[in-house]
Formats: structure tokens, C-alpha cells, sequence
């Protein structure tokens, strides 16, 4: 190895890679399992994505409407979705969510409550009941301190601050991982049978995003760079409302909850705009006027939903619309209204956050003006590619769960899917990858070649000659995403994407870092580019490659669904740096669950 | 248009070997936070500049940092709360070993969570539903904001002037977390004993200090130490609860 030390070596049998809701609970998993498990994650724990989750978990528990049961929950979720879900998964998610949800209580989450002192639920676009278990407006907060206090007891080794950069096979198997402290900058090799990918997100490929500094598709890169398959990264979800004023906080989420509570959006003629754009696919279960929208949030029963809880790829592209036709708000949004229906009361109590959030960054007070919001990269659908039940993915040993995985959520996610997707692909992540432990024949050997090379590459940028600065790259990839691959695509557009990243690309490799390896940001991030770069690589090319529109990938030139394309899955691979694409058939659901899709909503 | 103004900002830089402040010259944007500026320094002027950030929304409590001396988020402090040409100084939160520059070693905090039990659950009711009503979780829910920043540990003079104090005192944190277990209506732990002893409450005098700097504006002390300490001295100092137990050999 090129300075000569000597690495830091661990050896367990299931290593979890990130510390957000998937990978905790796949921690938790594991280890009462019986497996030697340790978490590693890049920040402190506690700290991860998750934490920002703020409307809720999606369970069919039926505690505010007992109509509600895993059918309606998976019909919902793949209707969300446009039909391309991976049907298994989405079953799977709506019969074990109320599970894994009753479960967290078990361990010490306190929910709201209904009167009768059952876990409260509340309502969320495209869900057909009020659904979502929360707690205000920080729901993900104590999801993931709930299941930080639980883990710190089950004798797991959590490693925090750990960055891993690179897993290491035996043959096809992986076998190992290698990886820096944050801290000290030394070099880590975890010898181990398994790897469980539970690393979240990739907004940080985009200017205005949601998503906190962690997510540079850490797992996807690792998978991919590892063999495994990513499919449909076209998919990425733009949240409808993220803040857009003053510009330091534009694309931080402004909760779905603010209209599941009673908020609606109003362009600047104060016109609620979202009845002019009711799509033929939801028109049966939505309202198409103010009156029935209004008359909804007391009588569900008699009344259809408001569309302002559409699912989010309408609402975003609506809002998209309306700016784009002059009739935004002064700063290039639109209105958010929730004061007009709400008391100042009620709106401190259910969105405490959201009050706290524009007070103190806006100097807006929420309970008397309305917010002003617009769509903010907030998710990527797509993702390694996994097998439903067991959540491996081809390389034996890699398992992936949560964001990092592609299929539960077809080509649009619902608001509340994703902190259940989490608990219920995390539990059975943590469950299968303990199994293949156990049943895994002979020895795995770490080839010190491999783990050498690895580190080479990772300490480039502070040894080579270079002058390229790795913010000013990150800044211009962010640019260059946010302009060519948002949410209305192009041809031309994603063709000039592709010749863009492959210059950033020819720029990392010139990327010179100052400064040692002792907690320094710079190289820290020149590091992260390489997930950053291959994951919108990967989006670029999904996104030419499906030439339709649908869901989270909308294209100028193709904008109707395509039957043809509503039955495969885009699939990326990459192969000595190359990256190779097709389409595949998706999984056909069985007769029985297709009969869900023929009642009326 | 976006109005701009260049600030000047002092910044702690080095590690537990030694440093000193360092001045930077920065433009700052309308609606700009500390932590925004910061990225610029690092984007334009020190690449290596360390510091932790997660969320920068104010939900994760990464970006902890004492800013003019008074302990808060770099992400929730805005520049326009300072005066124009006020130079602007930052450095790490100190009762807490440096790293580098803005990033310290908290891994005080994690050893004392450790510490705690984990909650655990009374019998489930005979229909197998746990019910808990609105009211009687409010006070807990209040706890369960906590974003573990650590400002409050940072500030506590028990352990910020005397570092022999920590391994006796876990920390206003941890006493908001305590509380917090103590008052759910499902939890059927005593941590009594553990409040005492080993997470050392008696050295807490009250000053308020916790609660002042604490971003979610939980009433640290009103609401979890004081009514921890009422508990303990129920428990053990109460001349009738004594007696009782003394006449019938309960406990």
C-alpha cells in the first residue's frame, strides 16, 4: 500500500453501511439473529437522513378508518407508482408495515393519539385513508431515536464517523469492505461474510434538494462498482413543496402534512391551480371542486379527496407549470396556505417544525401568511436492483434495503412509503443476510491486492499533482443535474448531461486536495464524487433509455405513458468502468392481486 | 436581486495539539446562516476547513459550535442577526476534546447513553392494544425532541469547567432522557437508583443554563431536572415514605 501502514482490521459476520432507518433496523435484525454485526455509518449516529422525515409512516392499521387493510395500502402504492412497482415488494410492504410500526411502540416511540388512546393516523397524497402513524411534524426523529436506543443495547458494534468506500470480494462473494475515519483519516478493513447496503439517498447530485449532506449514493456506487445491478434511476421524486426563500435554505422540505392537515397550494391570481391539472388516471377519487375538496377534510365518506394531495410527481409538476406560465409567487414558487383553514393553534401543535422552520429561516410566521414552496429533489425511486423477499441483490452476500434499493416504489414514491419501506425491507435485510451467514460454505479470503488498490485510489487526491478543486466540481455537477436532468427532460438536454459528466469525470481525476487526512472536508468529498458522478451517469442514461413519461421521470419529447415501457425495469450495469443498459421484463403479478386494480377507487 | 455584504469571520482553527483564531473575509447573501458562510470559506478559501454538518435544516444537531461565545447551530444562526462589520467569531464547542478546527470528540455523550437502560414495556392489556392517551404523553414528546446536539452538555459548568467531574455526571442530555423514560406511561424500569448514583443529578445546581442554550427549546431544567430531583428526594429522603417502609417492611 502506498504510505506503508498498516489498516485498521475488524471481522464480523454482517456489516450494516449506513445508520438511517433501513440500516438500524437491519442492525437490530442481525444481531438477534445471532450474527456478529457491527453499523457503520459516516456520521454520528443518530445523525442520518432519516432524522429529517417529517409526515409519517405509512401502516393499513385502521385506527382512524377501520376500511383500511393491506389491500387498499398496496392498491394505493402502486397506483402511486404507475403500475412499474415491483408488485412483491409493494405486497410485502403494506402487509408487514403494521408490524414493524406496533413494534417501534414496543421499543418506547411515542405517537400522537386518537381520542381513544390508539396510535393516530394522519392523511397524505395518494393514500386513500389517513394513514400515516407520526408524531407532529418530526416523525423521523423518533423513528430514529427509537431504534438508535433500542440498538445501543443489543450488542452491536456501531462504528460511527466510518466511511466506506469500497467493498472487497472473494470471486464473485463479497468478502470485505474498506473504508477511512472521518476523524483521523486512517484506513479501516472490515473482514466480513455479509454487507448490508442501508445508505440512503442522492440529492447531492442536485442544486435544490431535500436531502442532507450525507446523500451521495454512497451503496448504489458500492453495488455497482461491486457487480449488482441498478434499475430504473430515471425515477426521481420531486418533492412538490420545498422552501425557495432566502436562497441559502431553498429546497429544505416543507412537509406534505401541511396539506394532509388542511393546506392548499393557490398561485399568485390566489386560484387554486391544482384543479386544472387532475390527471384522467385519478379523476374517479378526486375532487374537481372547491366545494367537494373543502366538505373532504370532515366527510370522506361523501366526499372525493382534494387534489392537492394528488401524489407528488402531479403536484410538483403542476407547480412547475404555473411558475413557468407567470403565475409564481415573487420568488419562484407558489402559495401555501394553510392559516386561512387552520387556527394558529392547531398549526403549532401538528407542525411544530414547520413553524420553528420558517420563523427562524424565513421570517415567516406560518399561522398567519402563507409559505411559499416549490419541488425539491427529494428521492431517487430507482436503485440496486433486489430480490423482494430477501432483499439480496446479485452479488452473493450484498443485501440492500431503503432508498438505496430500486422497485418497492415504481416511478413515484408515496409521502409515509418510505419510513415503512424502511422498517419492513431493514427488518428482512438484517433477517436473510444472518441467514446467508449461517449457510455459507468455506472460507472467505480478503485478497490484499484488492484492498491495496482500493486504498491507492483513496488517497490520490492528497498525494497527486493536480489543480482541480472538488467544491467547484460538486457545484458544477449540481448545476448541471438541477438544469439538464430535473424534471422536465430532453433528449438534447440529457444528451448534453451525458458530455458534461464526462468531463467532471476527466476533472476528478485531476482533483488535488490540501490539507492532511485528519477530518478534512475537501477529501472527503473528492472521495464522495465518485458515487455523485456515477449515480447521475446512471440517472442520465435510465432517463434517455425510457422514452415515455412517468411518474418521476417526465420527458418533453415523449410526455404519455407508454404501454411498452410500463412492463420492464431500465437496467444499469457498469463493467470496467463502462456502463452497459437495457430493459428487462418486470416480475407479473399474480391474477389474484391484479382483481385489486379492476374495483373502483 | 439578492443583497450581499462582505463579513468578517474568525475561525478556530487546529487540533488538540494547538491553534489559533483565523480571520477570513467573505461575501455574505441576504437570508445567509454561520454554517452557509462557512461552506464558503471552505468552498473558496481552506478546503480543509473542518466541521460537521448534516441537515443544515436545523433537525439533526450536527453543526453545534460556540459562536460569539454563546453556544448554538451554525445552521439556525442567521447572519443577519449580527451587526453590519461585526466580525463574527466561531469556534468548537469546548468542554468537549478537539478533533479539528469546528469538529470535536462528543463521544462522551454516546458512552453515557450506554449508560441508560433501554425502555421496556409493561405487560400488553388483555386485547393486546396499548392505549396511551394524548395528555399523558405531551410532557415525554416534549423530551423526544431532543436532536442530541449536545449544546446543553457543552454549556453544563458541572463538567464544561471541570472535566473530573464526567465520568460522575452524565449531562442535562441525559437527564432530559431519563425523565423522559421516567414518565412514559408504558415504561416499567426504575432508574431511580441509576439517577442518583451513577448519572450524579446532585451536581446539577439548577443555573438554567441548559435550557437557555437548547434549540428546540425543551424546558430542560423546569420540566425534566426538577421533577427528577422532586422523585429522588421522595424516594430517598421522604421522613414519611421512611417510616412507612420501616412499619411494614415494604418497599
Amino acid at each position: 500500500m502506498a504510505t506503508g501502514e498498516a489498516y485498521e482490521r475488524y471481522e464480523y459476520d454482517v456489516i450494516v453501511l449506513g445508520a438511517g432507518g433501513a440500516g438500524l433496523r437491519a442492525a437490530v435484525e442481525a444481531s438477534a439473529q445471532g450474527a456478529k454485526t457491527a453499523l457503520v455509518c459516516k456520521s454520528l449516529l443518530g445523525k442520518a437522513h432519516t432524522v429529517m422525515a417529517e409526515g409519517g409512516i405509512a401502516a393499513a392499521l385502521g385506527n382512524v378508518w377501520p376500511e383500511d387493510n393491506w389491500k387498499v395500502h398496496f392498491r394505493d402504492t402502486m397506483r402511486g407508482g404507475k403500475m412499474v412497482n415491483n408488485w412483491r415488494m409493494a405486497q410485502l410492504h403494506a402487509m408487514e408495515a403494521p408490524d414493524r410500526v406496533l413494534e417501534l411502540e414496543e421499543w418506547g416511540t411515542l405517537f400522537d393519539r386518537t381520542k381513544d388512546g390508539r396510535i393516530l393516523q394522519r392523511d397524505f397524497g395518494g393514500h386513500k385513508y389517513a394513514r400515516l402513524a407520526h408524531v407532529g411534524d418530526r416523525t423521523g426523529l423518533e423513528m430514529i431515536r427509537t431504534l438508535q436506543q433500542h440498538a445501543v443495547h443489543r450488542g452491536i458494534d456501531v462504528h460511527m464517523e466510518c466511511n466506506v468506500q469500497r467493498l472487497l470480494l472473494d470471486g464473485e462473494r463479497v468478502c470485505g469492505a474498506l473504508g477511512y475515519w472521518r476523524a483521523s483519516g486512517k484506513l479501516v478493513l472490515f473482514k466480513t461474510k455479509a454487507v448490508v447496503l442501508g445508505t440512503g439517498g442522492v440529492g447531492k447530485s442536485w442544486k435544490f434538494t431535500s436531502n442532507s449532506w450525507e446523500c451521495t449514493g454512497d451503496g448504489i456506487t458500492l453495488a455497482l462498482d461491486a457487480g449488482a445491478d441498478l434499475i430504473d434511476m430515471e425515477f426521481v421524486q420531486f418533492h412538490p413543496t420545498g422552501m425557495v426563500w432566502p436562497p441559502s435554505v431553498r429546497g429544505i422540505l416543507v412537509t406534505e402534512g401541511v396539506r394532509g392537515d388542511g393546506g392548499t397550494l393557490k398561485n399568485s391570481e390566489g386560484l387554486r391551480f391544482m384543479f386544472n391539472y387532475i390527471p384522467e388516471f385519478f379523476k374517479g377519487e378526486t375532487a374537481d371542486n372547491e366545494q367537494e375538496a373543502d366538505a373532504w377534510y370532515e366527510d370522506k365518506k361523501n366526499n372525493r379527496r382534494t387534489p392537492d394531495l394528488l401524489p407528488r410527481d402531479e403536484v410538483a409538476r403542476a407547480i412547475n407549470a404555473e411558475v413557468k406560465a407567470g403565475r409564481g409567487s415573487p420568488h419562484g414558487g407558489v402559495f401555501l396556505d394553510i392559516n386561512t383553514r387552520r387556527s394558529p393553534e392547531y398549526i403549532r401543535k401538528r407542525l411544530p417544525s414547520m413553524y420553528h422552520q420558517f420563523k427562524e429561516l424565513a421570517g415567516v410566521d406560518i399561522t398567519k401568511e402563507p409559505m411559499e414552496v416549490g419541488p425539491t429533489m427529494h428521492y431517487i425511486m430507482g436503485g440496486v436492483r433486489v430480490d423482494a423477499d430477501t432483499t439480496a441483490t446479485r452479488v452473493p452476500g450484498l443485501f440492500a434495503a431503503g432508498e438505496v434499493a430500486g422497485g418497492m416504489h415504481g416511478s413515484n414514491r408515496l409521502g409515509g412509503n418510505s419510513l415503512s419501506d424502511l422498517l419492513v425491507f431493514g427488518r428482512r435485510a438484517g433477517l436473510y443476510a444472518a441467514q446467508y451467514v449461517k449457510s455459507l460454505k468455506g472460507r472467505l479470503n480478503v485478497d490484499q491486492r484488492q484492498a491495496d488498490a482500493a486504498a491507492q485510489t483513496l488517497l490520490a487526491p492528497l498525494e497527486r499533482e493536480g489543480n482541480e478543486n472538488p467544491y467547484a466540481i460538486h457545484s458544477d455537477l449540481q448545476e448541471c443535474m438541477q438544469a439538464l436532468v430535473g424534471i422536465i427532460r430532453t433528449e438534447g438536454e440529457l444528451r448534453k448531461a451525458v458530455e458534461e459528466l464526462a468531463g467532471f469525470r476527466q476533472r476528478l481525476a485531476r482533483v488535488r486536495v490540501e490539507g492532511g487526512r485528519q477530518f478534512n472536508p475537501a477529501w472527503h468529498l473528492a472521495l464522495d464524487l465518485h458515487a455523485m458522478l456515477s449515480v447521475s451517469e446512471a440517472v442520465t442514461l435510465g432517463a434517455l433509455e425510457r422514452r415515455e413519461s412517468r411518474g418521476g421521470h417526465t420527458r418533453e419529447d415523449y410526455p404519455f405513458a407508454d404501454d411498452r415501457f410500463g412492463k420492464v425495469n431500465i437496467v444499469v450495469r457498469r463493467k470496467n468502468g463502462t456502463f452497459g443498459i437495457g430493459q428487462e421484463p418486470l416480475p407479473e403479478m399474480p391474477p389474484e392481486l391484479q382483481e385489486l386494480f379492476k374495483e373502483r377507487a | 436581486m439578492v443583497a450581499t455584504r462582505d463579513v468578517t469571520m474568525r475561525i478556530w482553527r487546529g487540533d488538540a495539539k494547538g491553534g489559533a483564531f483565523k480571520e477570513y473575509r467573505v461575501p455574505s447573501q441576504e437570508g445567509m446562516v454561520v454554517l452557509d458562510v462557512i461552506h464558503t470559506i471552505q468552498a473558496t478559501q481552506a478546503g480543509d476547513l473542518a466541521v460537521r454538518w448534516n441537515c443544515k435544516a436545523g433537525k439533526c444537531g450536527s453543526c453545534s459550535a460556540e459562536i460569539n461565545g454563546r453556544p448554538r447551530l451554525m445552521c439556525m444562526t442567521r447572519m443577519d442577526t449580527f451587526a453590519a462589520g461585526e466580525t463574527i467569531t466561531v469556534a468548537p464547542m469546548r468542554t468537549f476534546p478537539l478533533y479539528r478546527d469546528l469538529a470535536t470528540d462528543v463521544s462522551f455523550n454516546y458512552e453515557k447513553a450506554k449508560m441508560i437502560p433501554a425502555f421496556k414495556p409493561k405487560p400488553k392489556p388483555a386485547d393486546g392494544v396499548r392505549r396511551m392517551y394524548q395528555a399523558d404523553i405531551e410532557r415525554g414528546q416534549e423530551f423526544r425532541k431532543c436532536i442530541e446536539c449536545f449544546l446543553c452538555q457543552d454549556i453544563c459548568h458541572v463538567i464544561r469547567d471541570h472535566p473530573e467531574n464526567q465520568p460522575a455526571f452524565s449531562g442535562p442530555r441525559f437527564f432530559v432522557r431519563l425523565a423522559e423514560l421516567e414518565m412514559h406511561p408504558l415504561d416499567a424500569h426504575d432508574r431511580k437508583e441509576l439517577i442518583k448514583a451513577k448519572a450524579g443529578l446532585g451536581y446539577c445546581n439548577i443555573t438554567k443554563c441548559c435550557t437557555e442554550v437548547c434549540p428546540e427549546h425543551i424546558r430542560i431544567t423546569d420540566n425534566a431536572i426538577i421533577p427528577l430531583k422532586e422523585r429522588i428526594v421522595t424516594e430517598y429522603y421522604d421522613p414519611v415514605v421512611k417510616l412507612w417502609r420501616t412499619v411494614t417492611g415494604k418497599k
